[in-house]
């Protein structure tokens, strides 16, 4: 039993969006020219989400990527809200002064984001009521300390990562009267989520990267050829620093008992996250908390469980590391993408896909006999090869779908084997999760003329 | 590298062959591209000016000065058979569908063999034969079709088995194949080297041959050639002959007044390999496999191969281009398919190293077919290009025709299939031309069934009634850019098997063309016939019928509404065209003709309508919606629409009245059908044509009207004996010869065209006879369906060829029109063919190789229709091709 390729490219394309920044008298004026998404689950339901989008009210777009575990409510919520988070962390005092006013008067409110969405990229109306006044609450306390000093990018983005991972746990503390909400914020705390998001304004790109998703940077090189360029630090056993970072924060008696087979006291992967109370809490707020919660989370094995060797909560933070990156007229795109995609393939190769993937087929070198000696089976299968290489290409009118397809197809050869593409896609939903992760991909396309201008 | 490559394809030892050559010093040949003053200058003033020194150009020169013709002058740009020519694959094949083509392509062949003797220019050629491969059953049925119209000519082919092709050629897999065609006279030159041979040929007779001389535009004055303006200087001339290959385009559109030669370029590869470490035998036959896109001859002991993409690359579609011109390089990526193909029919090659992808642009026309003739426009401006990859297969034969043309003022055969005329201004649009050549192109090798059409370039000329046939299931073909309804698939039919279906045999719209013709019969049809070309020609006093009295064969001196067919004749009494007229008034004539007919027919009357500002010819086609009102109950519709009675005493056949039909009114309507059958055609200014059309089809619903289509007209036309002109009747056809003295008025008391041939054919006797078959054995769902181009067996002798045909509704057998000769079974002479000759013979028709028995009639089956009519009114004309 196969999938017919165009079953094939329907499931892969079933997720896929793309988004043009509109130009104004036929230029466009932005550094993006646009991003193309997708993505394609294993779990079910996936527990990856995305967003994107402009800010309305200071320059720049947020691009971002999320990676859920123990469920997708905290990478539901931090999709939702992040953005908005870091949005007001950036606003000038006086607007939010004007919003905050605004909200006062019952006036209409200045719109904040221009989110570019796919239809399947939902919010959930119940919860946005309380999600807002959890902002109000922190655009109130900005006001408040007004500083005067001019909004540092890198500052707002570790503060509004912070201070949503705190209103996730203030929330699942304080609870809800509302029982589904109740359950909701419960939810949320208690599974966790990963985040990568970008912040592009001109040639200024800011990556705040909180777990093991990852942004890099596709390199054209003169000759053009594409490199790789990474813009964040994966926050897992593999990264020496956070493990020397973990071992600073708590006491040496923990040393051996902190990292455990690579996961965080040998539970989790990514060893910074949003929610998680688990890793966070101390042992009697996550009693009280589950027990008086909902039956639901009581008869949870899970949220009852407590890591072993826990001594010295919190062990876990959605603090971000920030790169700061100032983009050249060589740097032709971003690459957001969950670990899903990086654990199958090398970012050299996910550079040199998508570049000549933007780039049109152009890229491959026509060729010329020559002088050479080429006999017409060696020419044969060159060229039949090159065709399917071409032929890969013109499937997809989207860079991401496009990836998907290298990072579930790809064979030995590095060429998209449909066999084999067919068969992963195919399998049932339970057997899915062994064969691959969720992906999750963003692919952010620069306007080199517009770099090139500043 | 490709400057290179041009010595390997024709090793030519041209100086010492051709010392009177007006060329350069010895020096200049090879790679300078210095400009050196010319030795000889242009003459002032010549007869003829050919442009081009390819294979077409150089064998126009070369067939007019055999003629007698000496004051010519051949200029080519650059160097003599540097262009298409050099680099073409020099294959002459026979094995051409279009019965000119073949013609053509034979007389090529014998020409080129006899080349080297006369000339002493080495030729190169070798008879290989060719063997044409079918990889499947419906390829060898279309191999067979040409394989009986080649034996008839008396040019050897046989089908093979594939055991045979291995025989012939060891390298062939073919495991895949059901069977071939051998043709084993078919022969490789090297073109470049013919057409030198030409060149040296025509040298001697007195043509004069410039190269590097570049014509920048031709003067018309008046609407005639007068002179051409190069950058060596002007020469006045009587005829130009623009032999500009893939420039002969641009070359039209030079001038002051355009001439539209609608060709377009697209680029062509093929491959050259080094010997193989046997090196292949120069006698291996040539090898063309079509359902894998390609052709392989033996070349220097390797091969060359090259074929016709499903997508194709066009070039020079903003016209000529340097820059494109020296980027046209190898372009393997493009090619990959090709040699694909090639190393499944040769697996064997895979070892045999490569020397080089030859990128060679050929230019395509619309049809398929190559282009030659006068321009509509311009007189004595003759056109030859196009070649549509065939050049060398056609360039003797092609150029013999357009030489014989210029010389008498027409060509020994019919060549309306590739004359300039058959197309018009609206062919000539860039962006029309290069999207149909990408579909010309792979044409080439898709198998062609009957009744196909092309599917770009459509849509540019339709009715106003277009959206809402359309919206009841019509089905559409185009002729001479107008959509016309093949026949309307019922609500509820599979509609995408409809359109896909490609067969040889019974169609699938069979029973819904049966039911609109049993509509036709019975009750009443609409078909839309508004792509009809009609001209109105008026005038102040009695030059208009005086003109047409000398143009047309028949009488027009008739009452006014009254409406006459009559064929429109040349000096040879052969129908030019073949139109109804009617007489509007003492003074106008409408008259109606076929739709391809718009160019040909104008030219063909402004070039002899006096020049009188007072005679106004008018082309009205575009004006009017013509409604074609089909079958027994149409008087009933029409009478109950216009209140006005339209009974045979009232309105009698062939007659033309103007009257109102619903609240439209001055709707000219005309008691013909072109099928035979009862009823009437409105022609209506366009402007009402969608009110008529309504009230038409409102009325008709109680007498059962419905839309038919042309598929049904023709089964209508064919079972009734219906002669067409452009299928049936052509230039070299005289009335005498279908039937239709009756039109021919000898003693109408004045002098017309065609007169004296046709009172020495009453006189005489004609030679050929078109017939009415009908199959005897012929099972319609089981057999091979006849097309047109079948031959004709008398008595198990050949004696023509059929013509059109169709299925006949009525008699259920299949009907095939054609001529009957009767050659001498000794001298082959051709003698007068006799009514008995006609009558006493046992008929079988050649359907791809298989005989059916046919009965032989000289006259429609008048009995089993029901309507009775005088003769003289029986009303024996149409104008459609299929």
């Amino acid at each position: 039993f196969y999938l017919t390729p165009s079953q094939v490219n329907s499931i892969l394309k079933a997720n896929e969006y793309s988004f043009k920044v509109p130009e104004f008298d036929g230029k466009n004026v932005s550094s993006v020219l646009g991003f193309d998404s997708n993505q394609l689950p294993a779990n079910a339901p996936i527990e990856d989400r995305r967003s994107a989008a402009t800010c309305l009210q200071t320059r720049g777009m947020l691009l971002g990527v999320f990676d859920g575990h123990a469920g997708c409510a905290c990478a539901q919520a931090v999709s939702e809200r992040l953005f908005y988070y870091i949005a007001v962390s950036l606003l000038p005092h006086e607007t939010l002064l004007e919003i905050e006013n605004a909200v006062e008067s019952g006036r209409a409110l200045l719109p904040i984001l221009q989110w570019h969405k796919h239809p399947n990229d939902y919010f959930s109306k119940e919860a946005s009521k309380l999600y807002f006044n959890s902002l109000r609450t922190y655009w109130q306390e900005l006001i408040d300390l007004n500083s005067g000093e001019t909004t540092d990018v890198r500052e707002a983005l570790i503060n509004a990562f912070k201070r949503l991972d705190n209103d996730i746990s203030l929330e699942a503390q304080v609870g809800d009267p509302n029982s589904f909400l109740n359950y909701l914020v419960l939810r949320v705390a208690f599974s966790g989520a990963t985040a990568c998001v970008a912040h592009v304004d001109g040639i200024d790109l800011h990556v705040a990267n909180t777990g093991d998703s990852r942004a890099m940077l596709g390199v054209q090189e003169e000759d053009g050829s594409w490199s790789a360029v990474n813009l964040s630090y994966d926050h897992n056993a593999q990264n020496e620093r956070e493990v020397e970072r973990l071992k600073m924060e708590h006491p040496k008696s923990e040393e051996k008992s902190l990292v455990k087979q690579d996961r965080l006291l040998g539970l989790l992967m990514p060893f910074r996250a949003f929610g998680d109370v688990k890793f966070k809490w101390s042992i009697e707020l996550q009693k009280r908390v589950v027990e008086s919660g909902p039956d639901q989370l009581n008869e949870n094995e899970y949220t009852k469980f407590i890591p072993p060797n826990y001594y010295t909560p919190p062990y876990l933070t959605a603090e971000p590391e920030v790169i700061h990156h100032k983009l050249r007229p060589q740097d032709k795109f971003l690459v957001l993408a969950t670990d899903g995609l990086w654990e199958t393939m090398h970012r050299q190769d996910v550079a040199r896909i998508v570049g000549e993937y933007l780039t049109g087929v152009h890229h491959q070198q026509p060729i010329a006999v020559g002088g050479y000696k080429v006999t017409l089976g060696q020419m044969h299968g060159l060229l039949t090869e090159r065709r399917a290489r071409i032929s890969s290409v013109f499937e997809d009118q989207n860079a991401a779908t496009h990836l998907i397809r290298h990072a579930v197809g790809n064979n030995e050869f590095g060429t998209v084997d449909h066999e084999r593409l067919s068969k992963m896609l195919s399998l049932p939903e339970e057997l899915a999760r062994m064969y691959r992760d969720d992906i999750t991909i963003i692919v952010v396309q620069f306007n080199s003329h517009v770099i090139g201008a500043y | 590298a490709a400057r290179m490559f041009l010595r390997l394809l024709s090793d030519i030892q041209w100086r010492a062959a051709h010392p009177k050559w007006r060329r350069m010093t010895s020096s200049q040949r090879g790679t300078s591209t210095t400009a050196e003053p010319h030795p000889v200058s242009l003459p002032a003033q010549a007869q003829v000016v050919i442009c081009g020194g390819g294979i077409m150009g150089t064998s126009v020169a070369y067939h007019l000065s055999k003629m007698g013709w000496k004051d010519i002058v051949l200029l080519e740009q650059g160097r003599l058979a540097a262009g298409t020519t050099r680099f073409c694959a020099g294959i002459v094949s026979t094995a051409r569908p279009v019965s000119v083509e073949l013609k053509m392509a034979h007389y090529s062949n014998k020409l080129y063999q006899q080349l080297e003797q006369e000339t002493g220019v080495q030729t190169g050629y070798m008879k290989t034969g060719s063997i044409s491969l079918a990889q499947t059953q419906d390829r060898l049925i279309s191999l067979k079709r040409i394989a009986s119209s080649l034996n008839v000519m008396g040019i050897p082919c046989e089908i093979i088995s594939p055991k045979k092709v291995l025989q012939l050629h060891p390298l062939i897999n073919i495991h895949d194949l059901v069977g071939a065609m051998y043709v084993p006279e078919d022969a490789l030159v090297s073109s470049a080297n013919v057409s030198l041979a030409l060149a040296t040929a025509a040298s001697r007779n007195g043509v004069q041959i410039h190269e590097r001389t570049c014509v920048s535009h031709v003067t018309i004055q008046k609407g005639r050639v007068t002179g051409v303006e190069t950058d060596r200087g002007r020469i006045q001339c009587e005829y130009f002959v623009n032999c500009a290959g893939q420039w002969a385009y641009e070359l039209g559109h030079s001038g002051e007044e355009p001439v539209h030669i609608p060709l377009h370029a697209c680029e062509h590869f093929y491959l050259l390999t080094h010997p193989l470490k046997e090196p292949l035998s120069s006698s291996l036959p040539t090898i063309v496999d079509p359902d894998g896109r390609i052709y392989i001859r033996n070349w220097q002991g390797g091969i060359l191969s090259g074929g016709f993409e499903k997508n194709p690359k066009p070039l020079f579609t903003e016209g000529r281009n340097q820059l494109e011109i020296q980027n046209l390089q190898e372009d393997w990526d493009h090619f990959g398919p090709l040699l694909g193909a090639l190393l499944r029919r040769m697996p064997g090659l895979e070892a045999l190293q490569i020397m080089q992808l030859v990128n060679c642009p050929e230019s395509f026309t619309p049809d398929m077919r190559c282009i030659m003739g006068e321009s509509p426009t311009a007189r004595g401006y003759f056109v030859l290009a196009g070649m549509n990859s065939a050049g060398v297969s056609y360039g003797g034969g092609a150029g013999k025709y357009l030489a014989e043309w210029i010389v008498n003022g027409y060509p020994s055969e019919n060549v309306w299939p590739l004359d300039l005329k058959r197309f018009g201004t609206l062919q000539s649009s860039r962006t029309f031309l290069r999207h149909r050549v990408m579909e010309v192109m792979p044409l080439m090798c898709d198998l062609k069934v009957p009744r196909w059409d092309f599917q770009t370039g459509r849509q540019l000329r339709t009715s106003p009634l277009y959206d809402r046939l359309d919206a009841q299931g019509a089905r559409w073909m185009e002729k001479h850019g107008f959509e016309r309804v093949k026949y309307f698939v019922p609500p509820g039919s599979d509609l995408l098997d409809l359109d896909h279906s490609k067969t040889f045999y019974k169609p699938d719209w069979f029973d819904i063309v049966g039911s609109e013709v049993k509509c036709c019969k019975e009750a009443v049809c609409v078909i839309d016939m508004s792509s009809f070309t009609k001209f109105e020609i008026s005038s102040t006093g009695d030059q208009a019928l005086e003109s047409l009295q000398y143009l047309f064969s028949n009488d027009l001196d008739v009452p006014v509404g009254h409406v006459v067919h009559t064929g429109m004749l040349n000096e040879k009494g052969g129908y030019e065209n073949d139109c109804s007229i009617a007489r509007l008034s003492k003074r106008s004539f409408f008259m109606i003709s076929p739709t391809d007919q718009q160019v040909h027919c104008w030219t063909w009357l402004k070039n002899r309508l006096p020049d009188d500002s007072n005679l106004v010819l008018e082309d009205v086609t575009w004006k009017y919606t013509a409604l074609n009102l089909i079958g027994p109950r149409a008087v009933d519709v029409l009478s109950e629409l216009s209140y006005a009675p339209m009974t045979a005493e009232h309105f009698p056949s062939l007659f033309c009245k103007e009257m109102s039909v619903g609240y439209a009114n001055g709707i000219r309507v005309m008691s013909i059908t072109h099928t035979g059958e009862p009823g009437f055609v409105l022609y209506i200014p366009i402007e009402y044509a969608l009110h008529v059309y309504n009230e038409v089809m409102n009325m008709g619903q109680k007498y059962g009207i419905r839309n038919a289509g042309y598929y049904a007209l023709r089964s209508l036309r064919i079972e009734k004996f219906f002669a067409f002109w452009g299928q049936d009747l052509d230039a070299f056809t005289t009335p005498m010869e279908c039937g239709r003295e009756f039109q021919v008025k000898l003693d109408k008391g004045m002098e017309f065209l065609g007169q004296e041939a046709l009172w020495e054919q009453k006189q005489n006797g004609v030679y050929k006879r078109f017939t009415m078959f009908i199959l005897e054995d012929h099972d319609t769902d089981m057999d091979l369906w006849p097309w047109w181009g079948e031959p004709i067996f008398r008595n198990g002798r050949y004696v023509g060829k059929t013509t059109s045909s169709a299925y006949s509704y009525t008699l259920e057998r299949h009907v095939c029109l054609g001529f009957v000769h009767h050659f001498d079974e000794k001298t082959g002479e051709e003698l007068v063919v006799t009514t008995d000759f006609i009558n006493q013979g046992e008929y079988e028709i050649d359907i791809a190789g298989q005989r059916f028995q046919a009965k032989a009639k000289l006259y429609p089956f008048s009995s089993l229709f029901t309507q009775r009519r005088r003769k003289d009114e029986v009303e024996l004309s149409g104008y459609q091709r299929e």
